[in-house]
Order: structure tokens, then C-alpha cells, then sequence
């Protein structure tokens, strides 16, 4: 067919483009950033799945939209919060929380005594942190005093009131059925809009009793992919992003279009051992398994960051119980032969056998909600099977760990352990390693010592001379007898853009310090 | 006057019953389908490895709170451990009452949580047809005009790349250009303006160049038809004989294709929308089998699968307005 003589290759080229140089266009000038000033934009991977405290409330109380009665140092130490003075009696039962006077929620009602409790008395319902501690009775003393009655002395308390968990809200927060229908807090921003689950937008907060936040407006946005959330970063589109895999940490730092802010997080990738069953009864063999065990290639491999090998369980970043004294966790293949072979298992062309005949197979669980997870189970199962034992890798999901802990069917199981879950670890450590062993800690192993220890730190009633005595003994034995095996520590890596200042890092993830940040001039 | 009325009314019962059928059809579809897909993906969610009470839990506190203590709350508070055929039952009457029940992660309504998601779905999806109209319809008819030429060769050889990439790839191409080296678009997000190109092309790219070479087919074979033919000899200059007939009599099976490739979109939505972190229901789903939310599973499937039939009908509403042969043939 000819062409119609009207229908010329210019014209149809012309209709061509039009569209989508008209659908750019307009995209185009809608994207273009409104101002020098428009809003932070905080991208990372945590969604909002709804409005409730135990579930939500890490989203509002890093946005500083909400706050708790406590705060804690990067140390985990008590700071004052929406509690400007705190005082416990002799007896350690009774603690007494006083509100900053000054205090107001976003509605503009002051923030009362009455308030609190109404929060505290939502956050103890299990299984909310709040529900671990040996409450009696949580009252409200006049209008500006929270009084904490406890049925046995509980040293963790202000660790537990720092918990996200237990922000408090305003009472026009609370649907008549008890559920929260918004969130009207007390912190320096407000929320000005919020789709859940992905984003959320503050402005400052006029009323609020501290200091003006320099920066007026923040928007977080819940990104699924690290790969999305980099290319934001990098784009411009995002002042601070959260969570980065190590290949687009490589790329962002070589472009160094944005700065990549580190900090090493309280967050340990351990391997659970079932030290129930016979095979990993004996300390020599669960040694033996640690000492086949290359952290740094690990660590350099597969976090592209060779400072990420444990050396023991708890990381630098956690200053109380780091001890650099401990002999560091580290590969040495011979020594894990010798001991092998002391425990009674000969190698053979087809692996370690014991006196009997029986192999050395053992089975690892574990999930990939943290990618690098079955990476790094992979290359522990290479490690053993040089060392002669032989291990099958499931990988499933996360509650197949808590699930085969408590039906016994677990052998090991590699997992991501948050040690700081509240600022003081005593809780975790106490669910992990005491008598009974815990779901994501200790299994088939016990130590009265630790136990012991645990209890003491946990009543809170210890000298600090004394309480650094007893971290070092748990440290110590669980460094020996390894009821756990420390594989790499976590770094939180946040690409920055290059218009903020003032930007810190909370090792903790309590908050992502807005009030600190100011625009670069 | 009588005569023509007398033939005309046959013709309008003819197509108001063509017209009739096919609601009808669609109607039936719509049910069966519901039951269907909700049904499935109860016994899909239900037989997931893994213990439900404990993603649940997952899915609500994060994974570091997830002890057995906190699956056995959430078993407790939600009933998981009623027989399977009760909770079936349950969600069976519930549907009747055109009910979708409670998310079981954020104890929100599904249909209040679907509706929102569903809104930025189709958003997408008629952004992406836009996309592939625009870019697939007028290279497809010049191919289809010009056989052999440049313009189809280069067509052929964009559509096979284009047909070959994964979505995941394409849309990664596409942020790595236009977002962070042109600086052009938002990368990622959910403020329903620039952000939208992005997936929309993603998507759209895609089902452009199936258009382009249905398009390409359907041109060639109007353009060389008898009455194509029929309508230059009588007298209608090209312009007019291709806008006139030859569009018209080309545009039945572009629709029809697009009809068949809607799943396209769709299950290119799941993968495009968690990329983008669009707010839409593909995404919705994804987070809805990570956390076993077996209602907004079933839920999310539901609307998903709605959207189809609901995509096809308007394919075959067109097809009917376009040709009317169909609606003669309704009858015949």
C-alpha cells in the first residue's frame, strides 16, 4: 500500500512523540521540587501497619511525633523523656515518674498524670514489652506524677518505659472501643498526614515546651527495596535513607553524590544452638563448630565490611557489656580438628563419624526477612563441611525457629538477635539465657551463674562496681560455653543528602534525631 | 416511514440483547469468580509452610518480638485454631454479606484497606494503557502501513527487547536513566504525580509492544481488505478511507488483545508497585502473603481478579460498539 499523501512520515513522527512528551512534560514539572525548603524525606524499610502502639509506635517516636516517658543514652543509660525527674523507693517497689509541667499534646490539652497511666495500663497487655515487667498497679499521683508499684524490684523499669510501645498518646488518641483512631502526641512534630502503611508526614509542633525544630517539615516513606530506597538517595529525592544493601553502598560511595553515615547497631547474627542433643552437648564441639567458622571472609564477602566479624556476642557499640578483655571469637581449623577428635569424632572420606559409626549431620534453620541471612547459612555450611560436618540448610520463616525451640526439633538456627530491643538488655539476656533457655537464646543449656547474674542485674539494686562484675561473668561464660554462636555484628548504613547538617545516628533506632538537624546554609 | 421503522426495531432488540448477554455473562463470571479466588487463596494461605500465628505476629510486632508467646496471643485473640472448614464457612458467610472481614495484622476492614489500595491500582493501570496506546498504537499502524520498512524493523526488534525484559529490570533501567541521571521523575513514591510515570512505563512499555505488532497486524490486513479497497475506489481519499474504515476495522482485535493482556498488568502490578513503593494493591498482597493475612489475601486476590472481569467487560462493551456484526451476530 502506498501512503495516503496527506499521512506524511513527519506527521505521523509528530503524533508520535506527542504523547509521551506531553505525559513527560507534565510529570515533569509536577516533580519538580517545590522549594529549597520542601520537606525532609526519610525513606527506610519499616511500614506502618496500623495505629497501635506495639505495633506502629517506632515510627512516631523516631519521627519525634510521640514520646515516652524515658529516654536513653546511646549507651543505654536512663535519660529524662516526657519524665523530667524519675525516683524509686528503698525497697525498689515503688517508682515515681514526674511530667514536665509544661507538657501539652497536640490538641493542646496538657499532658496529665491520668493520661499516662492510660497508656501504661495499654502497653502492659501481653505481648508488649511492658507485660515483662512485675507491675501491681500503675497510678496516677495528682496531675504531673506516675507512680509504678512493682511486685518485686525490677532495675530494667526506665528501660521499658523508653520502648516505643509504651509512647503516650493523647486521650482524643483512643477510639471509644479503645483502639487508636490517630495519634496526638507531645513531641516537637505533629502529624499532618498519614497513609498507612507507607507514608507519613510531620510538621513542627508550636506548642511543644523545648526547642524550635530547625527544620519545619518530614516525610517518611516506606520503601520495600534497598535497590529503591538508594536510587532515592542518590537521585536527590531522599535526605536520609534507611537500610542499604551493601551493593548499592558500594555504588552510592563511589558516586558521593551523598554522604553514608555509619553506626554499629546492638544487633548480633547468632547461630542457636540445640545444645540438648548429644552430638552438641559437649562445649568441644559447639567450640569446634565456632572455630570453623572464617568471620572475617564472611563479613567481608557478604557485608562488604571486613570490622563486622564478631569477636563475641555483644558489639563494641554497647559499651557495658563489650569487653575487650574477652579472647576474641576467631577461625583456627586445627584447633577445631583437635577438639573434634577429643570429643570423640574421627574424620573419614565421608566426614566425622563417632566411635559408633553415626555421621555428623546436623540440619540449620533459617529465613530470609534479613536477605543476607541465607548467604551467610550457605557459607557456614561450606565452612563445616570442610571441617567434616555435614549440614543441611532449610530456609524458612522466622517463627520456624521460636517453633522448633519449643517442640525440640531445632538443631541450629541462624538468626538476627536485637540485644537493645529496650536500651537495657538485661530483659533479652534474661529470656535468652535463663534457666529454661528462650526462644531465639540459649536451648538445652543452662548455667545457675548466669542465671544468677541475670536475676541480680534485673532487680537493679547492684552498685555499678558490682553490676559491671556481673556483665563481665555472663559475658565470660557465654564467650566459653557458647549456649550461642556470635557470627557478625550489623552497622546501620543511611545514605545522607548533601542539604542537611547536624545529622546522628541512634545506635538504638529510637529515634532519628529531627530536632538535631538543621539545612546546610 | 412504516418500512423503516419496522426494520430498525429488530436491530435495536437485536443489540440491546447482545448487550444484555454479555452483562449477564460477565455478571455470572463476577460470582464464580469471587467464590473461586477466595476459596483458593484460603486454602493457598492455609497451607503455606510455617506456622500462621506466628507470621501473624511477625507481621504486627516485627520479628524481634516474635516468641511463642506472642503466636500463642495472636492464636488466642483470632481463633486459628477453629477447623479449617469453620473459618471457611465463616468467610463464605461473611462474603455473602458482601463483607471481607478484618485485616489480621492491622485489625482494619479489608474493604477500607483494598479500596485505598485499589484506587492507586487502577490509577496505574489506566496509565499504563495510556502509556501502550501512545507508544504502541501509532508505531503499530505506521508498521502496519509501511511493512518492510525501517520504522517496523526497528519496531520488531524494540518489541522483542522490550517483550524480553523483566519488569524488574526494565523498571530498574528506567530509574537508574530517567529518575537519577536525567533527574526528570521522582525514583520511587506514592504523591500520585510525577511518581506515577515510572511504574506506568514499566508497565506500559511492556504492553506497547504486543500492541505495536497486533496493531501492525491488524493495520496490514484492513489496509489491504476488500472494503478498504471499496472505500478508495468510491472516491474517499486515503486519509479519510484509513480514519473512516480502516481504523475502525483494525481497532477489534487491538482491543481484544488488550482485553487478554490486562492479567498483564495486573500480576506486572505486584512486582512494579513493591519497586516503586506504590500504594497499590498488588503491593498490598505481597505484604498481605509475607504476614499470612489470610483475609486481605483473600481480599486483595478478590478485587485483583474483579478488576479483570471488570477490564474485560469494558474491552467487550468496545468490541460491541465497534463492530456491529457482534451485535447482529448476538442473535443470529
Amino acid at each position: 500500500m502506498t501512503l495516503p499523501p496527506d499521512f506524511t512520515r513527519r506527521r505521523a513522527l509528530q503524533l508520535l512523540a506527542a504523547g509521551p512528551v506531553t505525559a513527560a512534560a507534565s510529570t515533569t514539572l509536577l516533580a519538580q521540587p517545590a522549594a529549597a525548603r520542601a520537606p525532609l524525606q526519610i525513606v527506610g524499610p519499616w511500614e506502618i501497619p496500623g495505629l497501635s502502639p506495639a505495633s506502629s509506635g517506632h515510627v512516631f517516636t523516631r519521627m519525634q511525633v510521640t514520646e515516652t516517658l524515658m529516654n536513653a543514652s546511646d549507651d543505654g543509660m536512663p535519660l529524662p523523656g516526657l519524665a523530667e525527674r524519675w525516683r524509686v523507693s528503698d525497697d525498689g517497689l515503688a517508682w515515681h515518674f514526674t511530667l514536665r509541667a509544661a507538657a501539652r499534646f497536640h490538641d493542646g490539652t496538657a499532658v496529665t498524670a491520668a493520661a499516662v497511666v492510660r497508656c501504661l495500663q495499654a502497653a502492659r497487655v501481653a505481648p508488649a514489652l511492658l507485660s515483662q515487667a512485675p507491675i501491681r498497679a500503675v497510678e496516677a499521683e495528682g496531675a504531673g506524677v506516675v507512680a509504678v508499684r512493682l511486685t518485686q524490684p525490677y532495675g530494667a523499669l526506665p528501660a521499658l518505659l523508653a520502648h516505643s510501645s509504651t509512647m503516650v498518646l493523647a486521650p482524643a488518641s483512643y477510639a471509644a472501643d479503645g483502639g487508636v483512631r490517630s495519634i496526638v502526641g507531645s513531641g516537637p512534630y505533629r502529624v499532618v498526614s498519614m497513609a498507612p502503611p507507607q507514608h507519613v508526614e510531620a510538621a513542627v509542633f508550636e506548642g511543644y515546651d523545648g526547642p524550635r525544630p530547625a527544620i519545619e517539615r518530614v516525610r517518611y516513606l516506606a520503601a520495600g527495596r534497598s535497590e529503591t530506597r538508594a536510587l532515592m538517595a542518590e537521585g536527590g529525592q531522599a535526605d536520609l535513607a534507611y537500610g542499604l544493601d551493601p551493593a548499592s553502598l558500594v555504588r552510592l560511595r563511589k558516586r558521593g553524590r551523598v554522604h553514608v553515615d555509619t553506626v554499629t547497631l546492638p544487633r548480633t547474627v547468632i547461630l542457636k544452638v540445640n545444645a540438648g542433643l548429644p552430638a552438641l552437648n559437649d562445649v568441644r564441639v559447639r567450640q569446634a563448630l565456632s572455630l570453623a567458622i572464617d568471620r572475617p571472609g564472611i563479613a567481608k564477602a557478604l557485608l562488604r565490611d571486613p570490622e563486622l566479624a564478631a569477636t563475641q556476642l555483644f558489639p563494641p557499640t554497647m559499651k557495658a557489656w563489650h569487653h575487650s578483655a574477652l579472647p576474641p571469637l576467631k577461625q583456627d581449623p586445627e584447633a577445631a580438628a583437635r577438639l573434634l577428635a577429643e570429643a570423640g569424632w574421627q574424620r573419614s572420606p565421608e566426614g566425622l563419624r563417632d566411635a559408633s559409626g553415626q555421621p555428623l549431620r546436623l540440619s540449620l534453620r533459617t529465613f530470609p526477612d534479613r536477605p543476607e541471612l541465607p548467604l551467610i547459612a550457605s557459607a557456614l555450611q561450606e565452612q563445616w563441611r570442610q571441617a567434616g560436618i555435614a549440614v543441611q540448610v532449610g530456609i524458612g520463616n522466622s517463627g520456624d525457629i521460636p517453633l522448633g525451640h519449643r517442640d525440640g526439633s531445632l538443631q541450629l538456627g541462624l538468626a538476627a538477635r536485637n540485644y537493645a530491643t529496650v536500651p537495657d538488655p538485661t530483659g533479652t539476656l534474661m529470656q535468652d539465657f535463663g534457666t529454661s533457655g528462650g526462644d531465639w537464646g540459649a536451648m538445652g543449656w543452662r548455667s545457675d551463674a548466669v542465671a544468677r547474674a541475670l536475676a541480680e542485674l534485673s532487680r537493679g539494686t547492684s552498685s555499678a562496681e558490682r553490676a559491671a562484675v556481673l556483665r563481665t561473668q555472663v559475658t565470660a561464660v557465654l564467650q566459653a560455653e557458647l549456649p550461642v554462636i556470635p557470627i557478625t555484628w550489623y552497622r546501620q548504613q543511611v545514605a545522607v543528602g548533601r542539604r542537611l547538617e547536624g545529622v546522628s545516628l541512634d545506635p538504638l533506632e529510637r529515634s532519628y534525631r529531627l530536632t538535631a538537624m538543621r539545612w546546610a546554609a | 416511514m412504516n418500512k423503516t421503522l419496522k426494520t430498525m426495531t429488530p436491530d435495536i432488540t437485536r443489540s440491546r440483547t447482545a448487550w444484555t448477554a454479555m452483562l449477564l455473562r460477565r455478571a455470572i463470571q463476577i460470582l464464580a469468580l469471587g467464590l473461586l479466588v477466595g476459596t483458593v487463596c484460603f486454602f493457598m494461605a492455609r497451607s503455606l509452610p510455617g506456622d500462621m500465628a506466628t507470621r501473624i505476629a511477625a507481621g504486627r510486632y516485627g520479628y524481634d518480638l516474635v516468641s511463642n508467646a506472642a503466636a500463642d496471643a495472636v492464636r488466642l485473640e483470632l481463633g486459628l485454631d477453629r477447623p479449617l472448614w469453620l473459618a471457611l464457612l465463616h468467610w463464605w458467610g461473611d462474603i455473602v454479606r458482601l463483607d471481607l472481614g478484618t485485616s489480621l495484622v492491622t485489625g482494619h476492614a479489608v474493604w477500607r484497606e483494598v479500596a485505598h489500595q485499589l484506587a492507586a491500582t487502577i490509577e496505574l493501570a489506566v496509565a499504563s494503557v495510556f502509556v501502550a496506546a501512545v507508544v504502541g498504537l501509532p508505531l503499530g499502524i505506521w508498521s502496519g502501513l509501511h511493512a518492510g520498512g525501517w520504522v517496523d524493523r526497528l519496531t520488531l526488534a524494540l518489541a522483542v527487547v522490550l517483550r524480553a525484559l523483566p519488569p524488574f529490570l526494565l523498571a530498574v533501567l528506567l530509574m537508574v536513566v530517567v529518575a537519577v541521571q536525567l533527574d526528570a521523575v521522582p525514583v520511587a513514591g506514592d504523591d500520585h504525580g510525577g511518581s506515577l510515570l515510572l511504574p506506568a512505563l514499566t508497565l506500559g512499555l511492556g504492553l506497547a509492544a504486543g500492541l505495536a505488532r497486533v496493531a501492525r497486524s491488524a493495520m496490514r490486513e484492513a489496509a489491504a481488505s476488500a472494503s478498504f479497497e471499496f472505500a478508495r475506489n468510491k472516491g474517499l481519499s486515503d486519509r479519510q478511507a484509513l480514519i473512516r474504515h480502516g481504523l475502525r476495522q483494525a481497532a477489534t482485535p487491538v482491543v481484544a488483545y488488550l482485553g487478554v493482556h490486562a492479567v498483564f498488568l495486573v500480576e506486572g502490578a505486584v512486582v512494579v508497585e513493591t519497586l516503586f513503593a506504590w500504594p497499590g494493591i498488588g503491593h498490598a498482597l505481597v505484604h498481605a502473603v509475607f504476614g499470612r493475612d489470610v483475609p486481605m489475601i483473600q481480599g486483595a486476590a478478590l478485587c485483583m481478579g474483579l478488576l479483570f472481569v471488570g477490564f474485560n467487560l469494558l474491552v467487550d462493551a468496545a468490541c460491541l460498539a465497534l463492530d456491529p456484526r457482534r451485535r447482529m451476530g448476538a442473535v443470529a
